[in-house]
């Protein structure tokens, strides 16, 4: 058991270290670059799959035999009062998030294969995606929020790399620095969360923490002179770390332009995995959020928004990535405010089925992409299902799941979470309802505009691109069928697990919740309305996609026409990025440059070395001029240092 | 009571050694047969052979006698531990300056015998002065240095460069002596003694009471005088233009003997006799100090001439050297002497790779014409560059150690703003040694030197360029040395 575990979390190391190595050695020519390719490729599919069959094992035996416990490894840091080991901790939590993550991971990587043929740089990005695999499955195995936080932050650097994997396009690196920097601000609060813990627990190892939480439920922290709750304080930094790694509002605007990496880097990565690292700590975290109400009610006001607001975006947006990074955003504030009305494992729930409808849908516009060559622009799209069958059909299920409609993953998951926020009764899980219906709505229209828009109507590609449309290769299939599976059997098969009647003994103490809380339990005696709404704003959104899009072609322009405040604000993404650019980047610039140009350069180099210089060669010259080559001179100076010397003396004497 | 007794000979037993063996190479050298050209060259060949021969019997003459404090001449003539030791620097520089000479003064078309016989003479004169114990055997000494070396400095008579550093060095030489005596008479009207020794008693006894005024003018033109002969600023003004002008192997002699000399004799003067002073010219000893730290940075960065250079980074050493005798305690004078021993071999080094800078049949002096040095002479260059780095202070080569003892010394004794500004210059004059390295590594080549540079030059860069690599391996000896010499004086 314990030999399992470490070899799953190891495996991928090991082939990103393998792969890494094939990617410093230069090919002479191209058959040898192809086998290093092929190579890497084995060498990262190999570990993942056994990666993604062990984690299998490893779920069944903590689900069946209640297998659960801590792999200690060895001891990290043991300084004074803080003690932490690598260690592997495993519970019912953890084996979803392993299995989860392991399984999309490999058939990603299978996906990959096909994906990147023509790319130069295979073994390099194979080991990304493999080092991010580790990094992520250390993650959610994490015993103690150090070794979270290192899983958190090699992630974000596996993100970084991987978004500006295309290091020569200048959008690229944008991109790669936006996502990193917006995470930054997250991760300090992350880090500010974890001292926080550790000043109030003394200890970051989860168990202690959890252990002691009750007995610190009214402890306060006095911060300049004010007293706070102390578990809302913690809560709400580790909250700030989780909006940013899930890309909530305010620090969501690094995803779609994240759309800059590779596509199996977005299906991975951006949307079933990394992005949901923030939705895994809260409900790791939940003893610690239960007995906070605030920061309950900020989680669940923060995802509720972010799930409206990302939606109406969503619907403008012509670039078939960014439709889906918006959906994700969308996506996972539905997770968060489930968090937030202490419905977690509803939440997780919608994760593990959201990971393989949204993998699933961007693998699929990927293989739109490859089948385009390279084109995004929905605009440039349609009547592409004749050529690319397959490819149509997988569409269809993930969007199917995405939208809710019964029985697909995404109808189980998404109803769930929507009744136990109505069963919440409170505000903000009545603010949450209804902003997730709308949004639920939303979701419905901007998936069929999307299918509608690439799949039906006239073909708007120009011939030679039209004449290259191709179905993708089996490789890129094959991961597309098996995750069609799970978007359209997870939500069926998990409900019950889940967040069923059997959730008590599936979950056991991985989660917690407070016996006030009991909006999961509510959930399903809510009213039989409550049940039927979401399915029915889905039907009534894919209905008003098939309308503007099908039946009444002009009428999209007309409605940008009339309504154009409206829609240039939700085609600017509500002005994110420009009030942040604003804000803070550009007096940043301004204020880097000032400190390069005037506090650096003209100051500290001006007057330091620059300086110092000019006056050792002013100084210098002067000396020499005073070596004349007279005779007189030098007596006169040696009479004049004798007499200075002597009266030197004679005033410091007198005085 | 006899009339004329025997004078106890031991301890000037060098000296008097030294200064037989120099006259009758003079009488050798003159009773030579008038002969051409050739035959001249021949007989100043050997006779420098001979001289550097007699060098070295005089060191193991030195080291024979050597043991215990012993006084001779009624107390005029003292040879101690502190004198052997100096006593040895200045015979290991001698002796290599002669080694350096033959080649250089043939080329010239100046080889003479004199040469040689004015350097012996010179070397006693020194001596005289590290074993000075009075004012007037002091004054001796330095005289029978002096006169010898304004000669050697216009030794290339046909030469207007020459003959204007030997007049410069003579009167401004002349001027300081003038300044010396002075103050030599103030303090004997004042303290009623020219004997070391018992002016020490005499300020002993005034304890407490500060010293007559005339007591304390006089220590400013004995120093003054001093200052000049180890050439401090603001008395260094002369040190340049006889630097550049000398021929060349007399100038490492002039850069090392002489100054090691003076310094032994100025840290004798003030920590001997007016060791009860030293809160009285500590504050001038500090200017000399401070002002030839600064001037010997600053100035050496615009010169392009190589011995030039040189001159203004000896004026620089002699500051830091300073900065131990105004510490005023045990540890600053072991510095100080430490800092000597290194200097003579980095110096000496120094000389005679600029030495070996001739192309055709042109002697070179300019820092340019080292140009791609590593390339055309690696070994020469590698030495170079040893010499430069080790005189720039970088660890782990002798003159960084050099340096070190003397700022500790300067640490301990609380002494922080000369310490900083010690460094501080250092840090300039970095500038002008690492420029050296420099243009002998990354510049383009000139036109290449000759080669061979000649086995005496060889043996000497060999010899130094060891010893500076290795000091730090071994220092015991010389530091062992420096302590028990420095003790004796306290």
């Amino acid at each position: 058991m314990a030999g399992m575990i470490v070899t799953t979390v190891f495996l991928p190391l090991i082939g990103a270290v393998m792969a890494g190595v094939l990617a410093f050695f230069a090919a002479a020519d191209k058959a040898t670059q192809g086998r290093l390719d092929r190579w890497s490729q084995w060498l990262t599919c190999g570990p993942m799959i056994g990666s993604a069959l062990l984690a299998l094992f490893i779920f069944r035996d903590v689900v069946a035999q209640d297998n659960v416990g801590t792999v200690e490894l060895f001891t990290w840091i043991d300084s004074g009062a803080l003690e932490v080991s690598w260690a592997l901790k495993l519970d019912t939590l953890s084996a979803v998030m392993v299995l989860t993550v392991s399984v999309v991971s490999a058939l990603i990587h299978v996906y990959s294969i096909g994906y990147m043929r023509h790319d130069p740089s295979i073994p390099r990005f194979m080991s990304y995606l493999n080092l991010f695999t580790f990094f992520m499955l250390m993650l959610v195995t994490a015993d103690n929020l150090v070794q979270l936080y290192f899983g958190w932050e090699g992630v974000g650097l596996c993100s970084y790399l991987l978004i500006g994997f295309w290091y020569d396009r200048p959008s690229a690196n944008a991109a790669a620095i936006k996502a990193f920097v917006v995470n930054r601000v997250g991760d300090f609060g992350f880090a500010l969360g974890i001292f926080a813990t550790f000043l109030l627990f003394q200890s970051v190892h989860l168990e202690t923490i959890f252990a002691e939480v009750q007995g610190k439920a009214d402890a306060t922290f006095n911060v300049f002179g004010g007293e706070f709750h102390a578990l809302t304080v913690i809560c709400l930094l580790l909250f700030v770390g989780a909006m940013g790694k899930s890309a909530q509002l305010g620090l969501h605007t690094w995803l779609p332009d994240a759309m800059e990496g590779p596509t199996p880097v977005s299906a991975l990565i951006h949307a079933a995995t990394m992005v949901t690292a923030g939705i895994f700590m809260v409900a790791r975290m939940s003893p610690l959020f239960e007995y906070s109400e605030t920061a309950l009610a900020a989680v669940t006001v923060v995802g509720a928004s972010t799930a409206i607001v990302t939606a109406t975006i969503a619907c403008v947006q012509n670039d078939i990535k960014r439709v889906i990074a918006y959906s994700t955003c969308s996506q996972l504030g539905y997770m968060l405010f489930a968090c937030g009305v202490s419905a977690y494992s509803a939440g997780i729930f919608h994760l593990m089925t959201h990971a393989y409808f949204k993998a699933l849908l961007f693998l699929g516009a990927g293989s739109v992409i490859h089948a385009m060559s390279d084109e995004q622009d929905m605009r440039k799209m349609g009547g592409l299902r004749k050529m690319i069958p397959v490819t149509y059909a997988v569409m269809w299920a993930g969007s199917l799941a995405l939208a809710g409609i019964w029985p697909f993953a995404g109808f189980y998951s998404k109803d769930i979470i929507l009744e136990a926020a109505y069963a919440a009764r409170s505000g903000v899980g009545g603010y949450a309802f209804w902003m997730g219906v709308a949004a639920a709505f939303l979701t419905a229209f901007y998936t069929w505009r999307l299918l509608l828009m690439t799949f039906h109507g006239a073909p708007r590609a120009d011939e030679t691109v039209l004449a290259h449309v191709h179905e993708s290769p089996k490789m890129m299939l094959l991961p597309l069928l098996l995750l069609a599976v799970g978007a359209i059997f997870a939500g069926y098969v998990g409900f019950e697990s889940f967040v069923g009647g059997e959730a008590a003994a599936f979950w056991e103490n991985s989660i917690l919740v407070l016996p006030v809380h009991k909006a999961l339990e509510n959930a399903h005696l809510v009213p039989g309305w409550v049940k039927v709404l979401p399915m029915a704003v889905g039907v009534a959104g894919i209905g008003a996609a098939y309308a503007m899009y099908m039946v009444l072609p002009g009428l999209p322009g007309v409605l940008a026409e009339r309504f154009q405040i409206l829609y240039r604000f939700l085609l600017n993404k509500w002005y994110f990025d420009d009030v942040y650019d604003f804000l803070f980047v550009r007096p940043a610039f301004y204020l880097g440059r000032n400190f390069w140009k005037t506090g650096d350069g003209t100051l500290i180099d001006g007057v330091g070395p620059d300086g110092l210089a000019a006056a050792t060669l002013g100084l210098a010259r002067r000396a020499g001029r005073l070596q004349s080559g007279y005779l007189y001179h030098y007596a006169f100076a040696m009479l004049t240092g004798v007499a200075v010397l002597i009266t030197w003396y004679l005033f410091h004497r007198a005085g | 009571m006899p009339i004329a007794e025997v004078p106890n000979l031991i301890p000037a037993l060098p000296e008097i050694f030294m200064v037989t063996v120099a006259m009758a190479l003079l009488m050798l050298g003159v009773f030579q047969r008038e002969g051409d050209g050739a035959a001249t060259v021949q007989t100043a060949r050997w006779i420098s052979y001979l001289g550097a021969i007699t060098l070295m019997l005089a060191l193991l003459l030195l080291l024979t006698v050597a043991g215990g404090r012993l006084v001779g001449f009624s107390g005029l003539f003292v040879s101690d531990s502190f004198a052997v030791f100096f006593k040895t620097l200045v015979l290991i520089g001698a002796a290599m300056a002669i080694v350096l000479s033959p080649a250089y003064l043939e080329h010239q078309g100046i080889a003479r015998f004199e040469y040689v016989v004015l350097i012996l003479f010179a070397t006693t004169g020194m001596m005289v002065m590290i074993s000075a114990n009075d004012l007037i055997s002091l004054y001796l000494g330095l005289e029978i240095q002096s006169l010898s070396l304004y000669v050697i400095a216009a030794f290339q008579r046909d030469d207007i460069r020459s003959a204007e550093a030997g007049l410069k060095y003579f009167v401004l030489g002349a001027l300081a002596s003038g300044m010396l005596l002075y103050g030599s008479s103030l303090v004997y009207g004042f303290a009623g003694t020219t004997n070391f020794d018992a002016l020490a008693a005499v300020f002993h006894a005034g304890e407490g009471n500060a010293p007559a005024l005339g007591v304390i003018v006089g220590i400013v033109f004995i120093l003054a005088g001093m200052a000049f002969k180890v050439s401090a600023a603001p008395f260094h003004m002369w040190t340049p233009d006889v630097y550049e002008g000398a021929p060349t192997p007399f100038t490492a002699f002039f850069s090392v003997a002489p100054k090691i000399a003076a310094l032994a004799l100025l840290v004798r003067i003030m920590i001997g006799p007016f060791g009860e002073l030293v809160d009285q010219w500590r504050q001038i000893v500090m200017f000399l100090s401070i002002a030839s730290m600064v001037l010997g940075a600053f100035a050496a960065i615009n010169q392009r001439n190589i011995k030039r250079m040189m001159a203004y980074s000896s004026i620089g050493h002699v500051g830091y050297a300073l900065i131990g005798l105004a510490v005023g305690t045990e540890a600053g004078v072991q510095g100080i002497m430490v800092y000597m021993a290194i200097y003579l071999f980095m110096n000496l080094g120094a000389f005679a790779c600029i030495l070996g800078m001739r192309r055709g049949e042109r002697m070179l002096e300019n820092i340019g014409d080292l140009a791609g040095l590593s390339r055309t002479h690696p070994m020469l260059a590698l030495a170079m560059a040893i010499f430069m780095f080790s005189m720039a202070g970088i660890p782990p080569l002798a003159g960084f150690f050099g340096k070190f003892y003397i700022f500790l010394a300067a640490i301990e004794a609380e002494l922080y703003a000369l310490a900083v500004i010690g460094v501080l210059a250092s840090v300039v004059a970095a500038f002008y040694y690492l420029r050296i390295v420099k243009i002998m590594y990354f510049d383009q080549p000139a036109e290449p030197l000759n080669r061979p540079i000649g086995r005496e030059i060889a043996a000497v860069l060999l010899a130094s360029s060891l010893i500076i690599v290795f000091f730090f391996a071994y220092p015991a000896p010389i530091l062992a040395a420096a302590a028990a010499a420095s003790a004796t004086l306290f």
